[in-house]
């Protein structure tokens, strides 16, 4: 006996142009691949006429936490030495690319 | 952190403009609030599919047939933005149906009204998806992150919506005194359900305080539906319809109207599921949940067998 379900929930990914990144633009109910891609374009490109759609199966996203947000991306803003302009470069000179 | 702390941080956030987002620390009346508030919007989306459907194929050209069943199907659009938008705070698309169907969810007031003639069609679009709108672009400014985004994808749709209504009613009124007066007809009996879609003046409860200090809602009922009156008498007006509400008073200092008393007995009594068209309603999407379990289940049952002969 089979569960009267909604089905598994997936992730839309959209790309509007070339040259643009895929954009998450929400979520679609599908039981397989083929009507997830299916569903995903009657429900988020009605107008818009993409280049691309991703699909994923909602449950294998890896998310961070917001709460571990302090520990887990903190060592990014200590180490100033990342930023080009830690460096002192000798007057007379330009090492920037016009 | 202890909890105090966590509602600080939380109301900071908000304060200073940013959005919650589904797997921020949230408190749970915020979430419980928002999921009831989402799936109401979401059913009242899907609901109200039913009372356009109804003119589809009797729509009076191959323009406005094909022009109706778009709009219908953006409807269905905004219903799954908004579903999704409510599964991201936890809760499952079987049990928000499940509400709508028995009943314990609700769903806009004005769904409930009959479609009688084409005009309705017009006044629809017009009226309800122009309170729609007002309503709309102030919850893009909601501090919960997926509404929010929901709403600026509805906002976009909506403007069509609003302008092929308007010109429905518009070709009526250019049209024989008949047809002016079908226009007519239509802007009377839909007018009041219009007005009452933005609900009853806030009442200084815990719920709504809560809604404005966590921006749930940006603005008050009372604010929206000003808006929208102040928008649409004029529109009304360049047709040579008449609104009926002989209180309509026009103050060109505030550029704003005063307005009549509004009967919320009515709204009360359709919302408790005593409206023309309540139990037609919830009937005709019962039903077609129902016709469609052997979709659901026969495609899950290709799924499976496709998964198993892949892994063979
Ligand atoms: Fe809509
Ligand atoms: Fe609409």
């Amino acid at each position: 006996m089979i569960n009267d379900t909604q089905w598994n929930l997936w992730e839309v990914f959209v790309q509007l142009k070339t040259g643009k990144p895929h954009e998450h633009v929400g979520s679609v109910h599908a039981s397989d691949k083929e009507m997830a891609l299916q569903n995903a374009r009657d429900v988020y490109a009605r107008r818009d006429k993409p280049v691309s759609i991703w699909v994923v199966p909602s449950d294998n996203i890896v998310a961070t936490i917001p709460q571990d947000n302090e520990a887990f991306f903190d060592p990014a803003d200590d180490k100033v030495y990342r930023h080009p302009l830690f460096y002192k470069i000798p007057k007379g000179v330009s090492v920037d690319i016009h | 952190m202890t909890e105090e702390q966590r509602l600080e941080e939380f109301q900071r956030k908000i304060d200073s403009g940013e959005k919650i987002e589904p797997k921020d620390w949230m408190p749970e009346s915020y979430r419980k609030n928002l999921i009831r508030m989402i799936s109401q919007h979401a059913h009242s989306e899907i609901v109200g599919m039913l009372p356009e459907g109804n003119w589809i194929t009797r729509a009076p050209s191959l323009r406005r047939k094909l022009i109706l069943l778009a709009k219908i199907q953006d409807e269905a659009g905004h219903g799954l933005y908004l579903y999704s938008a409510a599964e991201t705070l936890g809760a499952s698309r079987e049990e928000l149906l499940e509400n709508l169907h028995t009943g314990k969810a609700k769903y806009s007031s004005i769904f409930n009204y009959p479609t009688l003639t084409w005009a309705d069609i017009g006044a629809i679009g017009w009226l309800v998806d122009g309170a729609a709108m007002v309503n709309q672009v102030s919850l893009i400014k909601t501090s919960y992150g997926p509404y929010s985004r929901a709403m600026v994808r509805i906002c976009k749709e909506e403007a069509f919506h609003n302008r092929q209504g308007y010109e429905i009613i518009a070709e009526l009124c250019n049209g024989t005194p008949e047809q002016k007066q079908m226009a007519q007809d239509a802007l009377d009996r839909w007018w009041w359900p219009a007005i009452q879609m933005f609900g009853p003046e806030d009442t200084k409860s815990t719920h709504f305080e809560e809604s404005m200090k966590w921006k749930i809602k940006a603005e008050s009922n009372e604010s929206l539906r000003q808006k929208f009156i102040n928008m649409t008498v004029p529109q009304a007006e360049a047709r040579g319809l008449k609104i009926p509400d002989p209180n309509l008073v026009f103050y060109p200092e505030t550029k704003t109207y005063t307005y009549g008393e509004v009967d919320w007995n009515e709204f009360f009594n359709v919302i408790q599921g005593n409206g023309p068209m309540n139990k037609q309603r919830v009937r005709a999407r019962k039903k077609a949940h129902d016709d469609g379990k052997w979709v659901r289940e026969a495609a899950t049952a290709y799924a499976k067998k496709k998964s198993k002969q892949s892994a063979a």
